[in-house]
């Protein structure tokens, strides 16, 4: 585990009453939608929530400027957690979030360039890491100083063409992209060692010349000191491999495959709002 | 007998001028640079050159991503692995963005040859006709092949770009290549013989062998499967009796089920098809190949003759 740094209380509080924030609005975003995945963006919520009110440059008000930060999300289906952070950093009203998934939305079940602050669809898993690194590749070439994020599910790296990309990045060099591994360990049939493990997780993506973090993804300090952590290797790409909790937050859908990609029904999401107040 | 080049060194001379005039073209090559001619770029630019090893699916996302930072970006390797090994990359990362990527794909169909029917893409034009956005090119010699990078590079989004292994035959009294728009290469008015890259040669040959049998053939030259030119392909429907359509492909879902749509359509008329019938290719000789499965001169003329038998 990661050797932490000192943030002042007040950073993490504000971001730990973010993320709360963040995971109310994917509870009533899923609830109105009827349909999406829950699971994964409530596992992911601290990370996408450090990194977009933290550890990301970037500027809503220009979604496209060439020195920006990149990010990507490569496990498509939590695309409800990319819709809030988006929201709430202001790339769009946040009214707009109640529309998830509704006949020519701007927010589609799976991520599309029709959403501002999204700059490439994803949803077939395993090609968001190639993705991410031809935007790493680019900003070598153009002599630019942006980082890469790209965040990936843990049953998503079970596709080939994840190791390709994993094995090109470090080939070429990338230390401007730093992956992010959302490792709740469960998928939709069920717990991600039984179906098809992973580990030794650390082992494997070292022995691909990349540079492992691993980390208590619910754990705010740990996240925002693995981002400076990542910033600071040179000449290879890193990847955070982030202990999450399926569900997280919510108590009767943590580690419930059922969540994976269940929407809450009315009183489900009554019961979670419930849950994710905010204590004073 | 005109005079024969390769139509991958035309690509791989163009895309170094091209590489001189923008400094945005990004080549991508998996691990046939030799032969897909990406080297000559790579040598040129080893800066904006990446070979990606044998691993097709993430140079084909990869592109994506480049394409998303302003790249326009050229992937090569043989039309197999491109088209077949990285479909879905193809369908989401790059054509469901309608990013500025230029597949151009060698060692297209059976004159591959000698490798055998592993090597030998044959449904390559089917499987891309069917995803939105991409634009889909198969020149007819080493002239309209050069055309045809110089349009991709400055037409935005995908490209589909069909090159073969072995030389082309220049073909003579070529129109001005225009992206969508076929062309007469030879008026008729008896029957329609359309054809596509390699094939062109065969149908303006066979075209001349019908003339000594008084039966007048218009041979059209669809160098873009997509857009297809329906206004031309109607318009032979509607003057001349029938058609052959001949290509260096599967009958199906290629060149001739792309006709077929528009005629059925619009103007119905009698379509034979010269192409590949639910057969894998096999090791043999370009010229054996051609024989062995019925897409030579002669084959058309003889299919020709069918469409005209009541």
């Amino acid at each position: 585990m990661i050797k932490c740094k000192d943030y002042p209380e007040k950073q993490i509080k504000d971001l730990e009453d973010k993320a709360r924030e963040i995971r109310r609005l994917i509870i009533k975003m899923l609830a109105k939608a009827g349909s999406g995945h829950p699971g994964g963006s409530l596992s992911s919520t601290d990370l996408m929530t450090c990194l977009y009110f933290s550890a990301l440059r970037h500027d809503p008000k220009n979604p496209n400027s060439p020195d920006r930060d990149r990010f990507h999300l490569s496990k498509g289906h939590c695309c409800p957690v990319w819709y809030a952070v988006l929201a709430k950093s202001g790339y769009f009203p946040i009214d707009k979030l109640w529309t998830l998934r509704e006949l020519g939305s701007v927010l589609q079940g799976h991520p599309d360039r029709r959403t501002p602050g999204v700059s490439v669809a994803s949803g077939s898993l395993g090609q968001g890491l190639s993705v991410a690194l031809g935007m790493a590749l680019a900003g070598k070439m153009d002599k630019k100083d942006y980082r890469v994020y790209c965040l990936m599910g843990d049953g998503e790296i079970q596709e080939g063409n994840v190791w390709e990309a994993a094995m090109a990045a470090s080939h070429f060099k990338c230390d401007n992209l730093c992956a992010i591994l959302d490792y709740n360990r469960y998928q939709i049939d069920g717990k991600v060692d039984d179906i098809m493990n992973l580990e030794p997780i650390q082992d494997r993506w070292r022995s691909f010349g990349w540079y492992p973090i691993e980390i208590d993804g619910h754990n705010i300090a740990h996240i925002l000191s693995a981002f400076d952590e990542a910033k600071t290797i040179k000449e290879k790409p890193s990847i955070i491999i982030a202990h999450t909790i399926k569900g997280k937050g919510v108590s009767f859908m943590e580690n419930v495959v059922d969540f994976h990609g269940r929407a809450p029904t009315k009183e489900e999401e009554q019961k979670a709002l419930e849950e994710l107040k905010d204590r004073e | 007998m005109s005079e024969m080049f390769y139509t991958r060194d035309a690509y791989g001379e163009a895309l170094v001028e091209l590489g001189k005039q923008d400094p945005n073209i990004v080549v991508l090559d998996a691990d046939l640079s030799s032969s897909t001619r990406t080297k000559l770029f790579a040598k040129a630019f080893p800066g904006r050159f990446f070979n990606f090893g044998v691993a097709e699916q993430n140079m084909l996302a990869t592109s994506a991503g480049l394409a998303s930072c302003g790249k326009t970006v050229f992937v090569s390797t043989f039309a197999m692995f491109a088209t077949g090994r990285a479909w879905d990359q193809i369908r989401n990362s790059v054509c469901y963005n309608n990013f500025n990527v230029k597949i151009v794909a060698s060692h297209a169909g059976i004159t591959v040859g000698e490798d055998g029917a592993s090597h030998q893409a044959i449904e390559d034009i089917a499987i891309m006709r069917s995803i939105p956005n991409i634009k889909i090119v198969v020149p007819c010699d080493a002239p309209e092949t050069r055309d045809t990078i110089f349009t991709a590079a400055k037409t935005p989004g995908p490209f589909y770009i069909r090159l073969g292994r072995t030389k082309f035959e220049t073909i003579e009294n070529k129109k001005k290549f225009k992206l969508g728009e076929g062309y007469v290469l030879e008026d008729g008015k008896d029957v329609t013989i359309i054809a596509c890259g390699i094939m062109v040669k065969y149908a303006v040959d066979a075209a001349k062998i019908l003339k000594n049998e008084n039966i007048s053939a218009r041979v059209i030259n669809i160098h873009t499967i997509k857009p297809l030119d329906a206004e031309i392909i109607i318009k032979a429907a509607k003057e001349t009796k029938g058609m052959v359509v001949c290509e260096e492909h599967s009958v199906a879902g290629g060149l001739a089920s792309a006709a077929d749509d528009i005629i059925l359509e619009n103007s119905p008329t009698k379509l034979l098809r010269v192409g590949i019938k639910n057969r894998y290719g096999q090791s043999g000789r370009p010229e054996e190949l051609i024989k062995e499965y019925k897409l030579t001169t002669q084959d058309i003329v003889e299919t020709a003759r069918r469409v005209l038998q009541k």
